[in-house]
C-alpha cells in the first residue's frame, strides 16, 4: 500500500470524521468528535494495521483534545486521530485499550495528568502520580500552575 | 524508574505488575515554560544514554511544523552522533546481560570496548553524555575534518574487538541453552503491545524509523535493518550485536561522505502549527509531538520514550516462565540499569515478599552454572 492508497482507504470512515488535515506528506490528522474516536482508531489499528505510538491530551480552553498517534510503518506516515471532547466539566472518552493493550499505560497517564475519564478501560489505577498526590489536581491542565501543591 | 512486582506459584511467574513514578519529573509541564531553543537541553536529560535521540526527535518535530530544512552537513553530523550513541548503548547492554546470567568476563570486556566510543563522543561534542549538540535548524558544533581519520581508526579497532566478542557469544553452547526459548515475545503480542526497536525486530516485526520514515542522512547511506523471528532473549542479543556493526558501517560511511558547508541555518520565529518528530533511539522509536500557537514557547510538548511501550510487554513475555529467567527476560528489552534493580517477588498464596533483586540475580546466575555443568 502506498501513501495515496492509504489516503484513499480513509474514505471508508469519512462519515465519522469532521475533516482530514495534511501538514506535510507524511502526517495526516483525522479530526473527529470524541464519540467516533473509538471506531476510527479501531479501523486504523485493525483494518489498516497501523502501529499505536502514543497519545497526547491537550487542554485547548474551549474543549479537550486527545490525539492518538498511529504509525503506518510501510509508508512512514503518522496518522493522528484528533478527538475533540467538548464537555469541559466531565471530560470522558471511550478507551481504546480494550483492543490495544499497548494503549493501557498512556490512557492511565492522561487520566492522571489531564483528568480525562477513559470509559471501560481495563485497569484505571494511577500510573504516574504519587499515591499522596491530591485528588482532582491535574498537572497538565492550563490553569494548574507550576507551584507546590499542598 | 520502575518497580517490578512478580507474583509466583512455586517457581512459575503468574503475574507481573509495574509501578512507575518513583521519580516523575514533570518534563512535559516544564517544556511549556521554556523557549523553543531551550528545550533540547531539557529533553536530552530524559535519559543520559538516549541524550542524542530525544533532542533530535524534538527538533525534527519543530522543524516540521516550521518548515525548516537544516543544511546537509548537519544531517550527517546528527547521524554520526546518533549512531555512536547506539553503538555505546548496545555494547553497554551486552555487558549487563552477561552480568545477569553470570558471565562477568563478557561484562568487563564489553564495558572496556564501550569506553573509547564515549571518548569519541566527548571529542566531538565536549561531553560523554548530554551532548547538547542538536538545535532547531542544525547543530551547534561541527565535526572537525582533522579528527575524521581518528574516529575511523578507533571504530575499526572496536569492530575487531566486537567481532571477537560476538563470535564468542554466538558460538557458546551454554548461552544457547540458557537464552534460547526464554522470555519469548510472540509476534502477535509484539504488535498488540506496540513494542519498538530491537524488542520488536527480535520478534519478527520489521520496523525501524530510520528506514521507514527517514530523517537525518539515513536514506543517503547503505545499511541494513536486522530482524530475527524467534522473539526470545537470544534473538534480542543477536539483533543488538549485529546492529552494532551496522552502526559502525553507518558512521564510517557518513564520515567519508560528510558534505562541506555550514552546520546550521538561522531560525528566528516558530509559527503556529503542530509537528511529530521521530528518531530511532537504541531501544526503539522516540516520539515527540509539539504544538505551537505562534508564541516563543510550545503550548504542548508530548515526549514518548521507547521503554514506555516496551516495558508493558513483560505481561506477555514473563508469564508462565521460571523466576530464574525473569531477570534476563526483563533485561532483554534493555530498560535502564536502575530499573532492573527494583525487583521483588511476592508469594501467590500469602502475599509475602520472597525474593529481592539480589536473590533473583543469584537464581539467574545459578541456572547458568547448572547448564554449564550439564553441558561440560
Amino acid at each position: 500500500m502506498d501513501r495515496d492508497q492509504l489516503t484513499e482507504s480513509l474514505t471508508k470512515i469519512k462519515n465519522e470524521l469532521i475533516k482530514v488535515e495534511k501538514t506535510v506528506d507524511s502526517r495526516l490528522y483525522l479530526v473527529c468528535e470524541s464519540l467516533n474516536a473509538h471506531k476510527v482508531s479501531n479501523f486504523i489499528f485493525k483494518t489498516l494495521g497501523c502501529r499505536f505510538v502514543t497519545a497526547t491530551a491537550i487542554d485547548s480552553f474551549h474543549y479537550y483534545e486527545v490525539l492518538y498517534h498511529f504509525s503506518h510503518d510501510q509508508t512512514g506516515t503518522v496518522l493522528t486521530v484528533k478527538a475533540l471532547i467538548r464537555d469541559r466539566e466531565n471530560p470522558s472518552i471511550e478507551s481504546i485499550a480494550q483492543f490495544i493493550p499497548g494503549a493501557q499505560w498512556i490512557e492511565r497517564e492522561m487520566h492522571d495528568l489531564m483528568g480525562i475519564e477513559f470509559r471501560n478501560h481495563p485497569d484505571m489505577r494511577r500510573l504516574i502520580l504519587a499515591d499522596d498526590w491530591p485528588q482532582g489536581v491535574y498537572p497538565l491542565r492550563k490553569k494548574t500552575k507550576d507551584e507546590k501543591v499542598s | 524508574m520502575e518497580f517490578f512486582q512478580l507474583t509466583i506459584d512455586g517457581e512459575i511467574v503468574t503475574d507481573i505488575d509495574v509501578r512507575l513514578s518513583y521519580n516523575h519529573r514533570g518534563m512535559e509541564k516544564i517544556a511549556e515554560s521554556l523557549q523553543f531553543d531551550q528545550i533540547p537541553f531539557l529533553v536530552s536529560r530524559i535519559c543520559g544514554i538516549c541524550s542524542a535521540s530525544h533532542p533530535l526527535a524534538y527538533v525534527q518535530a519543530v522543524e516540521e511544523l516550521a518548515g525548516i530544512t537544516p543544511p546537509d552537513r548537519a544531517l550527517y553530523v546528527r547521524t554520526i552522533i546518533n549512531e555512536l550513541e547506539r553503538i555505546h548503548s548496545h555494547i553497554l547492554w551486552v555487558g549487563l546481560a552477561g552480568h545477569f546470567i553470570g558471565y562477568d568476563t563478557v561484562f568487563m570486556w564489553a564495558w572496556k570496548y564501550r569506553e573509547p566510543v564515549l571518548d569519541l563522543l566527548e571529542e566531538i561534542t565536549g561531553n560523554r553524555n548530554n551532548y547538547g549538540n542538536v538545535k532547531i535548524g542544525g547543530c551547534r558544533e561541527d565535526i572537525p575534518d582533522e579528527i575524521k581519520p581518528k574516529i575511523i581508526a578507533e571504530l575499526d579497532k572496536i569492530a575487531t574487538k566486537m567481532e571477537m566478542l560476538t563470535k564468542a557469544i554466538l558460538d557458546d553452547p551454554v548461552l544457547h541453552a540458557r537464552l534460547k526459548g526464554i522470555g519469548v515475545l510472540k509476534k502477535e503480542d509484539a504488535i498488540n503491545y506496540c513494542v519498538t526497536g530491537p524488542t520488536a525486530r527480535a520478534s519478527g516485526v520489521d520496523i525501524d524509523v530510520r528506514r521507514d520514515d527517514p530523517y537525518a542522512a539515513y536514506s543517503m547511506l547503505n545499511w541494513n535493518v536486522i530482524t530475527q523471528p524467534q522473539g526470545d532473549v537470544f534473538a534480542k542479543a543477536v539483533v543488538r550485536l549485529l546492529e552494532t556493526f551496522e552502526s559502525i558501517k553507518i558512521v564510517k560511511e557518513a564520515l567519508v561522505k560528510l558534505p562541506k558547508g555550514p552546520v546550521a541555518i538561522e531560525v528566528k520565529e516558530i509559527p503556529a502549527g503542530e509537528g511529530c518528530g521521530r528518531a530511532e533511539a537504541p531501544r526503539g522509536e522516540t516520539f515527540h509531538y509539539v504544538r505551537s500557537d505562534g508564541g516563543n514557547r510550545p503550548v504542548r510538548h508530548k515526549m514518548r520514550a521507547p521503554s514506555y511501550v516496551n516495558v508493558p510487554s513483560f505481561k506477555a513475555s514473563c508469564l508462565g516462565g521460571n523466576i530464574a529467567d525473569v531477570t534476563i527476560t526483563l533485561a532483554a528489552v534493555d530498560p535502564c540499569y536502575s530499573c532492573t534493580e527494583r525487583l521483588a517477588v511476592v508469594n501467590d498464596r500469602n502475599g509475602k515478599i520472597l525474593h529481592d533483586y539480589e536473590t533473583l540475580l543469584k537464581l539467574s546466575r545459578e541456572k547458568t552454572e547448572k547448564i554449564k555443568k550439564e553441558l561440560l
